[in-house]
């Protein structure tokens, strides 16, 4: 009870400081400026002035947070990525040199791009499958949530669930369960080389499905009847019509998903973290930087693999927001 | 696979499945499938933590709600629990609590643990007898007075049928602190929502509907801050945190109002950006004529803006909420793995690292962690979806 409360104090002050300070300084805005009165039997109002300063006080907290919790740190970043694992000496290009001759960091690059290979096209694959099911059954809404749920979940959560599905005890993976009824010897999927990281894989597949499926669907129910209409008429059977005229109509959207999700699959670190913590040949470069961050304690290092994943993630990012900002236009 | 054009006909989920096409039925069985295999991890999970921690390890989850058979042994009283009646000494206990479980055989070595039947008297030698009955009941019977100070042991074959209990919940509430570590994550994710949403509302307002010089740089400024992963921030604000705690006594490196303006710092230029473009399409005339009534920016931006934006704020809210709440990388930077600060996705961690083998804590914390979204999810689904799909550009 004792910390329930504390946590409500917490929380309270925290909003509460917040609001003070946007009202409390458009408070003392309109004390510090009010208006003049009647001066010379005119009425000298000083609105103007006040609504001058006002924008101020609106984006200040905004931009003040931004210079500090992301211009800085990011310049920053940059500029230790020169320097050694204290921070303290310069060291020119060492940190880009010494990723070539790093095996981790290789192999982190190998399976990021396995990853980025595999993750969005299952994704969308599945997400478009079941997008097209969905849709022609009256209880595709309740697989479609169902499917959607994943989403709602952390992915050290969802770590949890298939842990529990991959245990080697066949009295608890379901995995092994199957595989041993078969006479098989159980195993630890997490420990096969090269195939560990696609079981990996297969988590983020199963959450990310969701999303793929939700875009797409929409998108799917903005194709025009008439389209596929002409192609029945013209003797397409639905496979055709599938690939020749539905997909190709969706095209925005698949390539939406499928970039939102690469941008996600580069970020990865929780599964990873959570599952093998790298080990069995499975590193990927978000997991690797926190290893060299919080664990070899080497900044330098660490700051050259922020640096790469940042380069990694940008133009996708640059894509993005050009087109959400046209779609705005368009609205 | 005619079944767009069957779409016409979809009358019910039963009626047509006689006259269905084989493709319509493939389509139907596919989609059946792929629902089970994406819901069956997490149900399992569900169904794993409410089970009896022993049957737990024993059967798969699978097997809940079927008779499990199991060997196990137990001790019978010792000489002080004897009692003596009609000349001939007698123990008597039950080996569980009745109803629990059934023995269906029973032995007195370990080597032969199933030699009778219960109900059988197994003779121990020296005329000591020993009865089991199905239902747990035990009786030792001796000519002369009992004098062991050690119970023996009986070994039997239980079939146990289907247990479930909250004492898994139970236990992690009482020894992993996982109640505490719910809290701690309501304590981080609640302003780590609002305090974004707010300071960037009042941002999008003045973006939006405010003049002052370098408007638009800036804003292009917010919005190409989208592109900066949450990586590239992380250790230069950890020595910042770091360093400002050695000057400042009262600051400490690793505290709650740390870890809300993190959040707050990189959730912000989405919440700017998706607020910006709302608040930029309400329709000009409302603003200009609350100018008109003589109403300052500040009072236009709570009595009317604040208002008319409620849709964009709450799926904003949402996808902010269950970022903070699913996040691990940002909490293990901000905050400490105490007590008093480690939130569920860290918590659920070092459970993996500490406890992997106990499955009866691994399964129910993991519940415990992921209900709060669940709930968020299937009450708001159609806010959720549109926050998600707002957020799902997110540089973090």
């Amino acid at each position: 009870m004792e910390r329930l409360i504390n946590a409500i104090v917490a929380i309270v002050f925290g909003v509460g400081l917040m609001l003070l300070y946007f009202y409390g300084s458009n408070w003392l805005l309109d004390r510090l400026l009010p208006d003049r009165g009647i001066v010379d039997g005119v009425f000298q109002s000083r609105e103007k002035q006040r609504e001058r300063i006002r924008p101020w006080l609106f984006v200040a907290p905004a931009l003040v947070i931004l210079g500090i919790y992301l211009v800085y740190p990011a310049l920053q970043t940059l500029y230790l990525s020169f320097f050694d694992s204290d921070g303290e000496a310069f060291v020119g290009l060492a940190n880009y040199g010494r990723a070539i001759g790093d095996s981790r960091f290789l192999e982190s690059i190998r399976n990021n791009i396995l990853w980025l290979i595999v993750v969005p096209s299952f994704s969308v694959i599945f997400g478009l499958l079941i997008a097209v099911l969905a849709d022609r059954v009256s209880w595709g809404n309740i697989a479609k949530s169902l499917i959607f749920m994943p989403m709602a979940i952390s992915f050290v959560g969802a770590s949890v669930i298939w842990k529990f599905v991959y245990a080697i005890n066949p009295d608890i993976g379901f995995l092994n369960a199957i595989y041993t009824s078969g006479g098989n010897q159980a195993v630890d999927v997490l420990q096969i080389p090269f195939w560990n990281s696609f079981f990996l894989m297969v988590i983020l597949v199963w959450i990310q499905t969701g999303f793929a499926m939700v875009l797409l669907s929409a998108a799917l129910r903005g194709v025009p009847e008439e389209t596929l209409e002409a192609a029945r008429i013209d003797g397409a059977n639905e496979v055709q019509t599938f690939f020749r005229i539905m997909v190709p109509q969706i095209m925005g959207t698949i390539f939406v998903v499928w970039t939102t999700i690469v941008i996600t699959v580069l970020k990865v670190f929780d599964i990873v973290l959570a599952m093998t913590n790298g080990n069995w040949n499975t590193q990927v470069m978000a997991n690797l930087m926190f290893d060299q961050m919080f664990r070899a304690f080497d900044t330098g290092y660490a700051s050259f693999l922020a640096l790469v994943i940042m380069v990694a993630v940008v133009p996708i990012m640059v894509v993005n927001i050009r087109r959400m900002n046209r779609e705005e236009a368009m609205r | 696979m005619s079944v767009r054009m069957e779409k016409v006909g979809d009358t019910g989920p039963l009626l047509p499945l006689v006259n269905m096409t084989p493709g319509a039925l493939l389509a139907r069985l596919a989609l059946l499938l792929i629902v089970v295999l994406w819901t069956l991890p997490t149900f399992g999970l569900f169904i794993s933590s409410f089970r009896d921690k022993d049957l737990l390890s024993f059967s798969g989850w699978w097997t809940a709600l079927s008779v499990t058979e199991r060997g196990e042994a137990a001790r019978t009283g010792t000489d002080e629990d004897q009692v003596e009646e009609n000349g001939a000494w007698f123990i008597r206990g039950e080996v569980f609590q009745p109803g629990e479980k059934e023995i269906l055989a029973f032995g007195i070595r370990s080597t032969e643990p199933e030699v009778y039947a219960p109900g059988e008297s197994a003779d121990l030698g020296d005329g000591v007898t020993l009865t089991v009955q199905a239902d747990g009941r035990y009786e030792l019977r001796s000519p002369v007075e009992f004098d062991m100070s050690r119970g023996r042991r009986i070994y039997f074959r239980a079939a146990v049928p289907p247990k479930f209990t909250l004492a898994n919940y139970g236990e992690i509430v009482a020894s992993e602190g996982v109640d505490q570590a719910f809290i701690n994550t309501f304590t981080v994710t609640i302003p780590s929502t609002i305090i974004p949403i707010a300071i960037a509302a009042f941002a999008a307002y003045a973006f939006s509907w405010t003049e002052f010089p370098g408007r638009q740089l800036l804003f292009a400024v917010v919005v190409g801050l989208l592109v900066v992963p949450l990586q590239m921030s992380l250790i230069p604000l950890l020595r910042m945190y770091n360093q400002v705690s050695h000057i400042l006594p009262f600051f400490e490196a690793k505290s709650y109002p740390g870890i809300w303006l993190a959040h707050t710092g990189f959730g912000l230029p989405l919440a700017i950006f998706l607020l910006r473009n709302y608040i930029a399409g309400l329709p000009k005339e409302i603003i200009e004529s609350a100018h008109i009534d003589g109403a300052s920016h500040f009072q236009t931006f709570t009595r009317l803006i604040l208002p008319l934006s409620m849709p964009a704020l709450a799926s904003f809210a949402i996808f902010q909420f269950l970022w903070v709440w699913n996040d691990l990388l940002v909490a293990l930077v901000f905050l400490s793995k105490d007590l008093d600060q480690i939130v569920m996705t860290s918590q659920l961690r070092e459970l993996l690292g500490s406890r992997g083998d106990n499955w009866e804590i691994l399964t129910s914390s993991a519940f415990v962690s992921i209900v709060v979204p669940l709930i968020v999810f299937f009450a708001l689904q159609r806010y959720f979806v549109r926050g998600l799909l707002a957020g799902s550009v997110k540089g973090g």
